[in-house]
């Protein structure tokens, strides 16, 4: 898949705002201003981007707890992510759900559970929407390597597979269920990476690479877009953060600094860039200048954030009911 | 109870029914029926689902046949795995369908939990109102013939606790019909549990397409010496009480709530406010259930009327067993009532 000079910049931007974004939310959390558990998805940006870059405003991706990455990639806005994480009305929730639980539905961002594998069956039913209302769109559902300890995983692939629904796994498997390394939760490779393709396209890529992912999703969502059903793509990845908080919050003892150091030389972000300096695709330059971009987004939303209003005490009982 | 058992049909009581004006007669299951074809008719975002659906029985004759009249794609079978399909009811009505999904026992909703309560009922409050999901899930009570008891429980007292879903519970074919119809014109998540005993009924039912509230409970008897409040299908069995008592001279007011949550207060606590003595009859278990929560806000909002204490008939805090006696000492009905209704005012 031959991209673009703009194209791959574009990759490279929305990886580096995910990670500027996150490092900023870090080095603000231990304020105790941002009064709600964040899970940092440093070192996973790859997917999140690689992923939306093939999807359009229309189409529907589901998201969890690990999720401000999705939500940018999505086109979420940034303004509303942080104010959620102050607990603002302006937020993306309207300060009721913080974190963990994102929206956008203008950019087909519709919502994030903290359920582990919660978002995935609704995905599905998303994609059958999709398939009754006769779209072409695609429903895409984000999930990690716990999800894929639960069952609904396997009986939402299963009905994926059996009504065609145009929908797309995406299995980031950092390795890691809050300290639990995989190898003590699953039996072995996933069983859909045996399953005939005419049934279910599956893939395994190396989920620090956005090239790599990018390319396998172009492939799912050409196929699901016109009528052939799911596709279950695995990305092999890590996590660089503990399972929540900052990088200071993280325990220590479940795993070896070594490994924590060795994907960290693998950091997606730094690998593109060396990627498409090589290629003279890309100059210092010109990274230093989106890294200025994303700073300045970032400092607006952060003082957007900080001066906007919490919600007040009387809208306590709102929004449980659609009138 | 197999069907066989209730192919007999018996009218329902000629309690005071909004249907009351209209000679047209349906059988309890051909009610709801009539509600799932009107609404798959006019309005194409929705669709029925559920294990066995399309099954020759089609759900008690809920739903039977509606697969040939609107196709598959809009009434289909499903795979078993109740928590994955209440989770693609939740994601289809984001997408902007109506789903109805259909469980033949309350007792099976159990595996769907997760993304009944922790998603379809928080779905729109966690995002502020950014979305929200018009789903309706129903679910029917066994009981009897052995049942046991993971075929019988009435769980209704669990998801009554729940905020964020709505909860109904018709009594008559009048009310199945309209209140299928309103849940599913709702914007919100609307379980209706039913119970087994209410498809022995025909009752009075108009043709065109007509709606329950939800949220509006009704009189079925009016009466000045005690207020009833019935759950299901204990209502019919609270009024029969209630007639026998007027030979004794009680004059007992029946109040069918229709739906747990919202809970029309309002119908209840006026009605105390006349009769002074309350007694709340429902098929599921009395700690932390219907009784219980109806009875604690009498106490709350309308205790200065009471002349007498609350009196509450519910299952005994146990599973259901098997065995015919057990069963019969187990459940409860008319004859408890009858009891309560002369105890309370004595």
């Amino acid at each position: 898949m031959k991209l673009s000079k703009k194209e791959l910049h574009q990759l490279l931007f929305g990886m580096m705002r995910i990670r500027q974004v996150q490092l900023a939310i870090e080095s603000r959390y231990p304020e105790n201003e941002m009064k709600t558990p964040i899970h940092l998805c440093i070192g996973q940006e790859a997917m999140a981007v690689g992923v939306c870059a093939n999807l359009e405003k229309d189409d529907f991706i589901n998201s969890n707890h690990r999720g401000h990455g999705h939500y940018l990639a999505k086109g979420g806005d940034l303004i509303a992510l942080i104010a959620e994480l102050y607990g603002r009305e302006t937020g993306c929730s309207k300060g009721r759900g913080g974190s963990m639980h994102l929206v956008d539905t203008s950019v087909g961002h519709y919502g994030s559970s903290s359920i582990v594998g919660g978002g995935i069956s609704i995905g599905a039913g998303m994609g059958l929407a999709i398939k009754m209302q006769k779209k072409n769109n695609v429903s895409v559902i984000f999930f990690g390597d716990g999800a894929a300890d639960e069952g609904v995983l396997y009986e939402s692939i299963n009905f994926a597979v059996l009504k065609k629904l145009p929908v797309i796994f995406i299995l980031e498997n950092n390795q890691y269920s809050v300290c639990s390394h995989i190898s003590v939760r699953q039996a072995g490779n996933n069983i859909f990476h045996t399953m005939p393709a005419k049934l279910l396209l599956t893939k395994i890529v190396n989920g620090n690479n956005v090239l790599h992912v990018y390319d396998s999703v172009h492939k799912a969502v050409a196929r699901a877009r016109t009528g052939r059903g799911p596709s279950f793509i695995e990305c092999r990845t890590y996590r660089i953060r503990g399972h929540a908080g900052c990088e200071s919050q993280d325990i220590t003892g479940y795993r070896p600094l070594e490994e924590i150091e060795y994907w960290k030389a693998l950091c997606p972000v730094a690998a593109f860039q060396k990627k498409l300096l090589k290629n003279k695709m890309l100059t210092l330059n010109k990274i230093k200048k989106m890294e200025k971009k994303i700073d300045d987004q970032i400092k607006d939303a952060f003082a957007f954030a900080l001066q906007a209003s919490a919600p007040a005490s009387e809208t306590l009982p709102l929004y449980l009911f659609r009138e | 109870m197999l069907n066989s058992e209730i192919k007999q049909k018996i009218s329902e009581p000629a309690f005071y029914n909004e249907g009351g004006k209209c000679k047209r007669v349906l059988n309890y299951d051909e009610a709801i029926r009539e509600a799932l074809q009107l609404a798959l008719k006019n309005d194409n975002r929705v669709f029925v689902m559920g294990q066995g659906v399309d099954d020759p029985d089609g759900m008690f004759g809920a739903t039977q046949n509606l697969h040939w009249e609107f196709g598959q794609e809009r009434v289909f079978d499903t795979p078993l795995s109740e928590s994955v399909l209440m989770g693609v009811s939740v994601g289809a009505a984001l997408a902007g369908m109506r789903p109805v999904y259909f469980h033949n026992r309350p007792d099976f909703l159990l595996l769907a939990m997760d993304q009944l309560i922790n998603h379809a009922a928080k779905w729109s409050y966690m995002f502020g109102g950014a979305m929200n999901v018009p789903l309706v899930v129903w679910a029917c009570i066994g009981r009897g013939w052995g049942a046991a008891a993971q075929h019988s429980q009435a769980l209704q007292g669990l998801f009554m606790h729940i905020p964020g879903l709505k909860l109904v519970m018709p009594a008559t074919c009048y009310d199945a019909k309209g209140l299928m119809l309103a849940a599913i014109a709702d914007q919100n998540p609307v379980l209706i549990i039913d119970h087994r005993f209410n498809f022995v009924h025909k009752g009075l039912v108009p043709a065109d397409i007509y709606k329950v509230p939800i949220g509006k409970g009704i009189i079925r008897r009016k009466g000045k010496d005690v207020t009833i409040v019935a759950v299901s299908h204990l209502v019919i069995d609270a009024y029969n009480a209630a007639q026998e008592a007027s030979a004794d001279g009680i004059d007992a007011e029946v109040i069918d709530p229709r739906t747990l949550r919202p809970l029309d207060e309002d119908i209840i606590l006026n009605s105390v406010a006349k009769t002074g003595r309350l007694i709340i009859v429902d098929c599921g278990w009395k700690t932390g259930g219907v009784t219980a929560e109806i009875g604690a806000m009498v106490a709350e909002k309308g205790f200065s009327h009471l002349k007498a204490p609350i009196k509450r008939i519910a299952c005994p805090d146990l599973p259901t067993p098997a065995a015919h006696n057990l069963e019969e000492a187990y459940y409860i009905g008319k004859k408890d009532i009858k009891k309560a209704i002369m105890e309370i005012t004595r």
